[in-house]
């Protein structure tokens, strides 16, 4: 039982080479794709637009990831907005730093891209 | 699943600029006033490029890009203090990851030990000197299970697991599971505040259910009354049944709770199916520890305290935050395309060879009755217009601010200083001035020269600074400006100033000056500009590469550039270049002289006039000087110049075109006649033909006739050249005429 209308998923990530990547497989799998370029910018796309998911890398200019999650989470109306952190690491300490601001879970840089989509069909659906 | 290779060119491409960020970044690194910023942008730009290199496969890439990842890390925390030494190592560090991405780039393995240097000096620098053993390049492709299932000792859970392993065995005996397969049971409890991390156990129910057959039982024992449910809570918990091929590992289950492990309750068995099946099952057993019957069971009692980790959530979610809305941007992530140099060569071609078939049709339609097509004239007025308007946009696309340039510098004053011993500050200003791409590209070998050459024979040593009471560092100064459609890029030093005698002497040794001549300050200045003339006395490592200031001069001029030199002894010395915006298309007039057809560079034209005889004087030689407002200029036959029969000799019957160069001096070329003003499509000359004394380029006119664009500055040489070959006048105005003016340093 698939969702009928196509879910929309936010990619933030300061490298173009990332959020193509992932732009190009999450569309390949049938999801609408947004960018952002930093958490500042993301704030302003999901503000404009109803998302269904939201993937961030955590180093970026301007606003980082866990800043961004923590501003999203402040909003009543994205309390529950599965947030996915793109990490480089496997890192233990970087996913609890994560789960403690509110992600919903992480992705392990470099994704593979059948790993990457059945991680948001596990969030999203 | 779809190739991601597709990507790699935006990698590089991307990869080749965070290099520069991080080149950038390092260069202003100096210890004791580290920018937490500027260090950031270093970290991310090197972790991008990691990330990416990870996705491709680059692990050598990549395992050095922790390294270096490693100890910016320890920069931006502060565990690794800024020295000296430290951006020295950065640097090569950056240089080396450029390697490893041109390795990259060309499919090759780097050779053994190319980063073991580099890797063991990073090392070096982080706190307690410790070797960071790992390996990241072997960074997984999934993240290895955290073993939340393992704590099965926790026998609290006793009570409930015991009851899960007696249904699961039961069920075994009444329903077999069918060869090939294996059925699990998955009971999932989440904790009630599951949501607030915006998991979504559906989904989690949904994913397992792609695993194989699933069936899902809902346990609501824990659902509260209406009075003191909380919404916002999960009171719910599942049962789920699954039977999946035996490719399904416990891995793949583990998966479906990879977000959730921490915060969950989950009990996972599995049955095998019967051993005795005549073909032996699958040998599933290797990644199932746990599969042998009866079920083993992993489990953690009701919700325990909370970990600080679930708490934190909430305690963010309830401060308020300023600023939330965060809806300034309006959600566009890039106005910007990328496109290939080529297509845009393309353009900019096209739109040439439209500015000559536009000069061409115009040319013809000149030879049209008068007064009758005027709606035709009309229009190839607006195409004219809109001709230029094309040109100019297109060529603004190619447009790139010298930046790309200027940001090289910082790292070549740094090595340069180093080499020489001596204390450099650079300066840079303008350098977002805007010049055509290939302008750019070719401006950097002619600075990277002079900029040395500045260091090494401008600036004094520290100590002998101090002696003359200057700042021990000696200051470069770098500027770019537009000025009457032009750049001119400067590049200033308060050194010691050009050593006159010394160049003099060296000049007269190398035969280069005829012994006794009496030469003027700024001619023996241009002097260092001569072929094979050089004042090191010892082939230094830093300008003695053989490349020599006529070469810089060399390479300018076939830009259409022009370069001078402006020295005070004591007080330092000043290069001024000046180019073309563009190596393309220029606005030009168009002169005839005799049959020959010129353009001069409209950007060189003062104004045109025709001299009264009282107005022109003669000078002994062929020197003759007219009087134009005020100033005496130099003219300039072009006929006798470049050898044209049929000319109008007679200056008071011709026209003078009087021309400036970037220096303000003055000529006056004598021409038969001024044709109209036009845009030409540049052609260089060398490369079509070979370069010409007093010629700039060439072009192609309306009419398909090539006509040569003059170069101003090359003219004044030539005729210079023609002056020196008879006796000088003793007080010739002429010789007070070009001396450029000479601002201080």
């Amino acid at each position: 039982m698939e969702p009928s209308v196509k879910k929309k998923v936010l990619t933030v990530d300061d490298s173009r080479t990332m959020r193509d990547m992932v732009s190009f497989t999450l569309k390949g799998a049938g999801y609408d794709v947004v960018e952002a370029a930093d958490g500042q910018q993301a704030l302003g796309v999901i503000g404009a637009n109803k998302v269904d998911l939201v993937i961030t890398d955590l180093n970026m200019p301007v606003m980082d990831g866990l800043t961004l999650i923590r501003r999203l989470r402040a909003t009543p109306a994205h309390r529950t907005l599965p947030i996915l952190m793109l990490t480089t690491e496997a890192d233990e300490k970087k996913k609890s730093e994560g789960r403690a601001v509110g992600a919903t879970g992480w992705i392990v840089k470099p994704f593979n891209p059948e790993k990457l989509i059945s991680v948001v069909q596990k969030v999203c659906g | 699943m779809e190739d991601l290779s597709r990507f790699k060119q935006t990698y590089f491409d991307e990869s080749a600029e965070l290099l520069e960020v991080a080149e950038a970044g390092l260069l202003r690194l100096t210890p004791g006033e580290v920018d937490s910023d500027e260090v950031n942008a270093i970290f991310r730009a090197v972790h991008s490029i990691k990330g990416g290199g990870g996705a491709f496969g680059f692990t050598e890439l990549v395992a050095f890009a922790h390294e270096f990842e490693t100890v910016m890390d320890g920069v931006r925390n502060n565990t690794v203090p800024v020295t000296t030494e430290l951006v020295d190592t950065l640097i090569r560090a950056n240089d080396l990851l450029g390697q490893m991405l041109a390795y990259a780039r060309e499919g090759d393995p780097a050779p053994a030990g190319t980063t073991d240097g580099t890797v063991a000096a990073l090392r070096r620098h982080l706190s307690g000197g410790a070797p960071q053993a790992q390996a990241p390049a072997a960074a997984p492709a999934a993240p290895a299970p955290v073993p939340v299932y393992a704590d099965d000792e926790d026998d609290e859970a006793g009570l409930f697991g015991d009851a899960m392993a007696a249904i699961a065995a039961a069920r075994a005996e009444e329903d077999p599971v069918p060869p090939g397969k294996l059925r699990w049971t998955i009971v999932f409890r989440p904790r009630p505040d599951l949501l607030m991390s915006g998991n979504e156990p559906a989904f989690m129910l949904r994913a397992l259910r792609r695993l194989g057959d699933a069936t899902v039982e809902c346990h609501t024992d824990a659902l509260p009354t209406l009075q003191t449910l909380e919404a916002e809570l999960l009171h719910l918990s599942w049962t789920v049944t699954l039977l999946a091929d035996a490719d399904v590992d416990l891995d793949k289950i583990n998966d479906v709770f990879e977000f959730v492990a921490d915060d969950c309750d989950i009990r996972i068995t599995a049955d095998a199916p019967p051993p005795a099946a005549p073909e032996a099952p699958p040998p599933v057993t290797d990644p199932l520890p746990v599969a042998a019957p009866p079920a083993v069971v992993a489990a953690v009692p009701e919700p325990p305290p909370k970990t600080p980790g679930a708490d934190a959530p909430k305690a963010e979610a309830a401060r308020p935050r300023p600023n939330g809305g965060g809806a300034e941007h309006a959600g566009l992530t890039s106005h910007t395309i990328r496109v290939d140099l080529d297509k845009i060569d393309r353009l900019v071609n096209m739109v040439g060879e439209m500015v000559i078939t536009q000069a061409m049709i115009a040319e013809h339609v000149r030879e049209l009755p008068p007064g009758e097509f005027q709606e035709l004239l009309e229009g190839l007025e607006q195409l004219a217009q809109h001709t230029r308007e094309l040109r100019e946009s297109v060529m603004s696309i190619r447009a790139q601010p010298v930046s790309s340039v200027f940001s090289r510098m910082p790292r070549l004053v740094r090595e340069c200083a180093a080499t020489t011993g001596k204390e450099v500050q650079l300066v840079t200003s303008g350098e977002t001035t805007e010049v055509d791409k290939t302008v750019v590209e070719n401006l950097v070998d002619p600075l990277t020269h002079m900029i040395r050459n500045s260091i090494d024979h401008g600036l004094e040593g520290p100590e002998e600074r101090e002696r003359v009471g200057k700042p021990r560092a000696g200051t470069v100064h770098l500027s770019a400006q537009h000025r009457s459609g032009r750049i001119v890029i400067e590049i200033t030093d308060d050194g010691r100033g050009i050593n006159r005698p010394k160049v003099l002497s060296k000049a007269i040794e190398k035969g280069l000056v005829q012994p006794g001549a009496t030469l003027s300050d700024e001619e023996i200045d241009n002097l260092i500009f001569l072929p094979g003339f050089s004042t090191a006395d010892q082939v230094s490592n830093l300008s003695g590469r053989g490349v020599g200031m006529d070469v810089v001069r060399r390479n300018i001029t076939s830009l259409g550039g022009r370069i001078g030199v402006y020295s005070t002894p004591g007080e330092g010395s000043r290069f001024v270049l000046s180019l073309p915006l563009t190596l393309a298309v220029l606005d030009g007039m168009v002169i005839s002289v005799g049959e020959e057809r010129f353009v001069l560079p409209l950007t060189n034209i003062v104004e045109s006039l025709r001299p009264k005889a009282a107005d022109l004087h003669g000078l002994v030689g062929k020197c003759d000087v007219m009087m134009a407002r005020g100033e005496y200029v130099r003219l300039v036959y072009l006929h006798q110049l470049f050898g044209i029969p049929g000319a109008v000799a007679d200056p008071t019957r011709a026209l003078v075109v009087l021309v400036e160069t970037e220096d303000g001096s003055r000529l006056g070329l004598v021409v038969d006649e001024v044709l109209g003003q036009q845009q030409v499509v540049i052609k260089s000359l060398e490369a079509n033909f070979r370069r010409l004394d007093g010629v700039a380029a060439a072009t192609i006119l309306g009419d398909g006739r090539v006509a040569l664009i003059l170069d101003v500055a090359g003219l004044r040489e030539m005729s210079r050249h023609m002056d020196s070959r008879a006796p000088r006048p003793p007080s010739s105005p002429v010789a007070a005429l070009p001396a450029p003016a000479l601002e201080p340093v």
